[in-house]
């Protein structure tokens, strides 16, 4: 196992993503052939866009069933954590089952509009080694108009008209609901840590 | 900002690198003379800024096509804005929406406030980025802001041109009144002299963002003295 493989689904982040690896340091490879992420040290989900959508390109490249398998760390980043979940109210799709719950749509209102765009607080970061460093009160770069509820996977949550999923963590899979690619040092420091994890060496 | 040769994009590298440690939250590249030139913003330059920079960034200019703005997102903006091809092609919005969500989608409008009358009437501006080819579209300012909602815009920058580049405040009134128009976030352009103005902005036109150019372009407002101003007028910022 080598290399970190950002998997390439179509999504708008896959560039911002391994510019932000290659800031630290770390060269990684985009693909969307199950072989190259299969026999990856560490795999990205970005996201962006619709749930449906991308989870048929994930389908169409045989990646649906795969992604669930892996035993080397993974990190899904916004749409690419909601994914992990079982499923999205976004077009009613079913997602990788890899975390119980499904994501919902965030509650708009006149004081919020959906989508959720901006930099925000996140609240109790768990004492998790992906989230080493994180204080309580960091601002991340959020988009989104779903987000995964509160649950046993969460490692730390934000506050929307309701607190959701910032981050979660179960087992090798990983997610962060904000975008570290873009959210300056906070980011930076949560994607050095997924770099750190225990796991196969990515370089 | 015209940055077409690459001595200027190296001076937008720099500035761009600037703001980022500066605490800006985002930065927006406009390539104003884009749409009126029939040019499309260069690729190779946006995947500079994208390797620099660790915040979200807009890119504006030229984008007329779905292929435009997969190019521009792949090269590693996050959002693009559209302008004068959205004016000339409505439908762009809903292509643009439906292929990359609404969340990438930002619809810039210049308007210009029209005083006939007791009451002002604000008209959407097309192709403001060249004096030459300016021109007013007859669209009312407020109806084009609803009508880019309904077709998948998720983001408004509303510029309004009779307080750009005078420095005396953001217009208020019309961004009170597009705030009322506009469910999506709002980001106000067009008038910022000084911190005070930001404040007013945020705390009268209730704006979701504050944009500005010149006076972060020469000094006049630092950026992590502005915040320190925000916060402390009561204002939810990001130190």
């Amino acid at each position: 196992m080598t290399g970190v493989v950002i998997v390439d689904n179509g999504g708008g982040n896959v560039a911002s993503v391994r510019y932000a690896l290659e800031r630290l340091g770390c060269r990684a490879q985009v693909s969307a052939d199950p072989a190259v992420v299969a026999g990856a040290a560490r795999v990205v989900l970005p996201g962006v866009g619709a749930a449906r959508e991308a989870m048929r390109r994930l389908a169409a490249a045989g990646l649906d069933r795969l992604l669930p398998s892996l035993t080397q760390p993974v990190l899904g980043i916004c749409l690419g954590m909601q994914l992990l979940a079982a499923a999205s109210d976004e077009g009613a799709t079913e997602c990788l089952g890899i975390l119980p719950g499904r994501a919902e749509r965030l509650p708009g209102g006149p004081e919020r509009p959906v989508p959720h765009m901006g930099w925000n607080q996140l609240e109790a970061p768990a004492a998790t080694p992906l989230l080493a460093g994180l204080r309580p009160g960091d601002y991340a770069y959020f988009v989104h108009s779903y987000a995964l509820p509160v649950g046993p996977a969460t490692i730390a949550t934000c506050h929307y008209g309701l607190p959701f999923s910032a981050a979660v963590s179960h087992r090798n899979f990983h997610g962060a609901q904000f975008h570290p690619e873009r959210s300056g040092a906070v980011g930076a420091r949560l994607l050095a840590n997924f770099l750190a994890l225990a796991g196969p060496a990515w370089s | 900002m015209r940055f077409r040769d690459h001595r200027v994009v190296g001076d937008i590298l720099e500035l761009a690198a600037r703001y980022r440690d500066a605490g800006a939250d985002e930065l927006v590249f406009y390539d104003i003379t884009a749409s009126p030139d029939g040019r499309t913003v260069d690729r190779d330059w946006v995947a500079r800024v994208a390797r620099l920079l660790d915040i979200p960034f807009c890119v504006a200019g030229g984008i007329r096509s779905v292929a435009d703005a997969e190019a521009v997102l792949g090269a590693g903006a996050e959002k693009i804005s559209v302008n004068s091809p959205a004016l000339a092609d409505p439908e762009l919005i809903d292509r643009l929406s439906e292929r990359f969500g609404a969340q990438c989608v930002v619809v810039g409008i210049d308007s210009q406030t029209v005083a006939d009358g007791a009451t002002p009437r604000y008209e959407v501006y097309q192709n403001s980025g060249d004096p030459q080819r300016a021109r007013g579209t007859r669209r009312a300012t407020l109806d084009w802001i609803r009508e880019v909602q309904g077709r998948g815009a998720g983001e408004i920058v509303l510029n309004c041109m009779a307080s750009d580049g005078v420095r005396g405040g953001y217009d208020l009134a019309q961004l009170g009144a597009a705030r009322a128009a506009c469910g999506v976030p709002l980001v106000a352009s067009g008038g910022a002299g000084a911190a005070e103005h930001f404040r007013d902005v945020f705390l009268g036109a209730h704006v979701d963002g504050a944009l500005a150019a010149s006076v972060f372009h020469d000094g006049t407002v630092a950026i992590p003295a502005l915040k320190r101003f925000l916060a402390a007028a009561g204002i939810e910022v990001r130190p």
